[in-house]
């Protein structure tokens, strides 16, 4: 156990500095300069000072041995943009917005997710199972950019239940939450149904009927522990897409998070703001990552926690 | 015990043909498309594609407007008999636009698919049929890959490469393309280990003839599915990048780009701004899920549920 902590924790670390390379030359492949907007050419004085602030005058290895330095004290550098602004602030500011956004979303989307999976599959080809059934196919199919000015449409603007949008009270959160959770949930019912349908097959299931347990027992604590686990391997990827999917949702609902840094970063072509949210947003992942998989040995303690070689 | 004659009459010839197959055989084609026949869920699914299909390319010619012409007296109007689904802020014919837009996020969802096609098979093969180190080195590769956040990696290669279709293509690919390769990797290892492959070898075929005729066939179900279902996220995708502001330019219009700009008419109430678009858009999806979901049940009956 402790050995595989360990090597999963070292490839983590690998797999960050890869990214964080990548990242830093590819965006340093980008032509022209960054402080050039609509041709509008700069002072030289000028130029040479903000080069020099940025450390751009120096040779690209020695700004990458720079940045490397920083990144170690957990400094993402100045915003190229806004040089009174760094990506540090912007994150202190932004982050905790969508990190309760994404937290609530993915919170919701687990449970009821779960929920509909379980039932559905308890009531197998019954009217509630086509229901949980068609419920999942349109979260598939239905984008969360679709599913949130609709939300706005009837819940805020023709029934007055919520507000329309920003950012504060509890009421604020619902919606952009429900938008985000939308597709989670289909994919979560889906793979819940699916391998509750095969767990409830099984002969132990049989046997503790036989032993007459309460039926509710039976589901709790010896079917759904099984059939939950491919949906912790998919938790990873989920957060990912809720991650990833609240930049719209942020935009869409005005919301001040992370999302409208990013957003601005990239109309601004505000590079160190793109540089950084994309290192931390990768790190936070393959964190995340890191904790699912030594979750994984903590409810299933079946699993040798060796690379999973049949898992495609 | 008497042994009489009659036991000794020997068997009559009609009953040597019960080891006949009377029934027709089926190819593997003909199997899955009868499978598939029987599924009107997934029937559905491909007569709306292939009508959004048709649309997408007769659609911006028979409405009689050009869909990158404005005009400032004819804007935000309903739909009526000469604008079907009304006009935009700039007075363009949404009906127009909604066709010349299905051809670019078709063309989009398509031609990333076909290029995760192409290197995710060809990535997959490879690392499952040599095996061993090759294997765990691509493989380990792809694993750093999948375990980032996909749309970030594309949004940086959509600021680094600049707006426009082929770079919204290319970007879409150069991660689409992992799990295709996951899926036909696990596959061939798996298939590779088989006693009627090793009984191939035995007899001597050769490494090519043994991918061609025995690997690929029991793969090609798999891969088929796989890439109906990319169809719909590579769609996705350019329609999230639009929303960031990084989709395909002006005049040019995908779904995406359109549902962007209709946004903003949840209050104004020129619902059909938004309302096409996002109602293609989500048919479209719908109809390459349910057929991928079909597909995957045609080609292997027995993981049916």
């Amino acid at each position: 156990m402790l050995s595989f902590v360990f090597r999963r924790f070292i490839s983590m670390i690998v797999t960050l500095w890869l990214i964080i390379t990548v990242t830093f030359f590819l965006m340093h492949a980008v032509p022209g300069s960054p402080f050039e907007k609509e041709g509008k050419a700069l002072n030289e004085t000028v130029a040479q000072n903000l080069n020099a602030y940025y450390n751009l005058d120096k040779p690209l290895f020695v700004q990458y041995g720079l940045y490397l330095q920083k990144l170690v004290q957990f400094d993402l550098g100045p915003s190229t943009a806004n040089s009174a602004d760094t990506v540090n602030k912007m994150i202190a500011r932004g982050f905790p917005v969508s990190f309760q956004l994404g937290l609530i979303a993915v919170l919701f989307a687990i449970i009821s997710g779960v929920g509909l999976g379980v039932i559905a599959a308890l009531r197998h080809n019954r009217l509630i199972d086509y229901a949980a059934m068609i419920i999942a196919v349109l979260g598939i199919s239905i984008p969360s950019f679709v599913v949130a000015p609709l939300l706005i449409k009837y819940l805020a603007v023709e029934w007055k239940l919520l507000p329309t949008a920003t950012w504060g009270s509890w009421q604020h959160v619902v919606m952009p939450a429900l938008a985000l959770a939308f597709g989670p949930i289909a994919i979560i019912a889906r793979l819940t149904r699916t391998n509750m349908l095969e767990v409830l097959t099984q002969e132990y299931i049989e046997t503790a009927k036989a032993k007459g347990l309460k039926p509710a027992t039976i589901v709790i604590k010896h079917a759904l522990r099984n059939a939950i686990l491919p949906v912790v391997t998919l938790l990873g990827a989920l957060i990912a897409n809720v991650l990833t999917g609240s930049f719209v949702i942020e935009k869409i609902f005005a919301i001040p998070g992370m999302g409208k840094y990013f957003v601005a970063g990239i109309i601004n072509r505000d590079y160190s703001v793109i540089m950084g949210t994309t290192v931390f947003y990768s790190a936070l992942l393959i964190f995340l990552m890191f904790v699912v998989d030594v979750l994984y040995g903590i409810i299933d303690p079946r699993i040798k926690l060796h690379r999973k070689e049949s898992e495609g | 015990m008497i042994v009489s004659d009659d036991l000794f009459i020997p068997m009559r010839k009609d009953n040597l043909n019960s080891e006949a197959i009377v029934r027709p055989q089926l190819t593997f084609w003909q199997g899955a498309w009868q499978r598939l026949k029987g599924n009107k869920l997934a029937l559905m699914g491909l007569v709306i594609i292939i009508v959004l299909g048709v649309m997408a390319t007769i659609g911006p010619m028979i409405s009689g407007h050009e869909y990158s012409k404005q005009s400032i007296i004819m804007k935000n109007k309903a739909p009526s008999g000469t604008y079907w689904f009304g006009t935009d802020d700039f007075g363009r014919d949404v009906f127009t636009r909604v066709w010349y837009g299905a051809r670019i996020s078709l063309f989009v969802g398509f031609m990333a698919a076909l290029i995760d096609f192409f290197i995710g098979v060809l990535y997959g093969g490879i690392a499952g049929y040599m095996g061993g180190r090759v294997d765990n080195i691509m493989m380990r590769f792809v694993d750093i890959l999948y375990g980032l956040p996909y749309l970030l990696v594309v949004i940086l290669l959509m600021v680094v490469m600049g707006p426009g279709l082929g770079t919204i293509i290319i970007a879409l690919s150069a991660t689409g393309w992992i799990g295709m390769a996951r899926t036909v990797r696990g596959q061939v290892l798996q298939m590779k280990n088989s006693e009627y492959v090793l009984a191939a070898k035995t007899m001597g075929a050769k490494p090519f003839y043994i991918i061609r005729k025995h690997l690929l066939p029991n793969t090609i179900g798999i891969i088929i599915v796989y890439v109906t279902l990319s169809v719909p996220s590579a769609i996705f995708g350019e329609a999230f990048l639009s929303f960031l502001g990084l989709g395909v330019q002006a005049p040019m219009a995908s779904w995406g780009v359109m549902a962007n700009d209709g946004l903003s008419t949840i209050l104004s109430g020129h619902w059909w701004r938004l309302f096409f678009p996002a109602f293609f858009i989500s048919l479209t999806m719908l109809a390459f899920n349910v057929l991928g979901d079909g597909l995957r049940d045609a080609f292997d009956p027995k993981a049916r549920r």
